[in-house]
């Protein structure tokens, strides 16, 4: 049992960063679970809206994607 | 993607090392007039964009070729995406829209073959069209509205003056992280996708004889990295043109 602690602490870092992208995935699936839901509800409004879907998903995938970020930079920069 | 090249090497490919930007004609310096693997994918992919669109208006036939519905299509869709969100004035900026679309898009489709490199998957690739949008966007809202353009921060519609003072901090914030959120997501989501693929890569050269089953898996993740490469160019271009809105019609 032997090694650097910084090394040990980065690893631990990155691993809880990747927490971060559990929270990128609740919510694109809510936002497609609630498209969904509301496209079966009137399928004729649905067509239009798949612009605004695609950018809410990208929305909240954004934040998933700064939490992957901060794991590589933990993993590979620092 | 990489399995049999690697076989038996096991865990000793690293999944980053893909993204290693290297000098195409020996050396191991990079300056910035070096030809290196990222120049040179660039520079294919936009000669594929110009094959893509020249090969296709060739023609003008009534009935489309392969190759011209294919242009056709696309630019339908662009132009149609452009049109309902930014409206008739968006117009005037669709050359620039479809440029960037088409350069995405087919920049992350090159990025799929086997050994090819995957220029979007580097944030000073995607930073730089990020930014050129942002710097874009804003010059185009305060040529066009003045001062006017700072409506966009000041939500008039919020009910007393003190929460419309948080919201304005808020607004600017948020419209100065624009680029940073608009960049990384395509290269993160880029470079995410290839370093899986490489990892379940690895995992096949590991295993021997029971590699085929993180091969089917990396047939399946190949399909939906073919999906993630159309949807991230989709995604980019339509936030360029959500953006260009704001500039064209600020205020909530």
């Amino acid at each position: 049992m032997e090694g650097n602690i910084a090394e040990m602490g980065q690893f631990i870092g990155a691993g809880l960063a990747c927490i971060g992208m559990g929270g990128a995935g609740i919510g694109v699936g809510h936002v497609a679970g609630n498209f969904l839901s509301g496209a079966l509800r009137n399928p004729a409004a649905a067509g239009e809206q798949t612009a605004t879907l695609f950018i809410g998903i990208a929305f909240a995938e954004a934040l998933g994607i700064f939490s992957f970020l901060v794991a590589l930079l933990l993993m590979f920069a620092v | 993607m990489a399995a049999t090249e690697h076989g038996g090497s096991g865990f000793n490919i690293h999944p980053m090392d893909q993204f290693r930007v290297e000098p195409l004609f020996g050396g191991t310096e990079v300056h910035w007039y070096t030809i290196t693997n990222a120049t040179l994918w660039m520079a294919l992919t936009v000669i594929a964009v110009s094959l893509l669109m020249v090969a296709g208006s060739r023609g003008r036939a009534l009935i489309p070729s392969r190759a011209q519905s294919v242009a056709e299509v696309t630019y339908g869709f662009v132009r149609k995406m452009v049109e309902d969100i930014a409206g008739k004035e968006g117009m005037k900026y669709f050359p620039y829209i479809f440029t960037i679309f088409l350069f995405i898009l087919l920049a992350n489709l090159l990025a799929l073959i086997p050994t090819s490199f995957s220029s979007t998957s580097h944030i000073a690739v995607t930073a730089v069209m990020a930014i050129g949008v942002f710097v874009t966007v804003t010059v185009i809202g305060f040529m066009k509205h003045g001062a006017g353009f700072l409506k966009l921060f000041w939500v008039a519609s919020a009910p007393t003056v003190a929460l419309r003072v948080v919201l304005a901090a808020i607004e600017v914030i948020s419209y100065f992280v624009r680029p940073v959120s608009h960049s990384i997501r395509l290269a993160g989501n880029l470079m995410a996708g290839h370093a899986v693929l490489k990892v379940f890569a690895g995992f096949a050269g590991a295993l021997g004889v029971g590699a085929v089953i993180p091969i089917v898996a990396i047939t399946a993740i190949y399909g939906l990295e073919l999906l993630v490469a159309c949807i991230q160019a989709y995604v980019f271009t339509i936030l360029t043109v959500v953006y260009l809105n704001d500039a064209l019609h600020p205020g909530h």
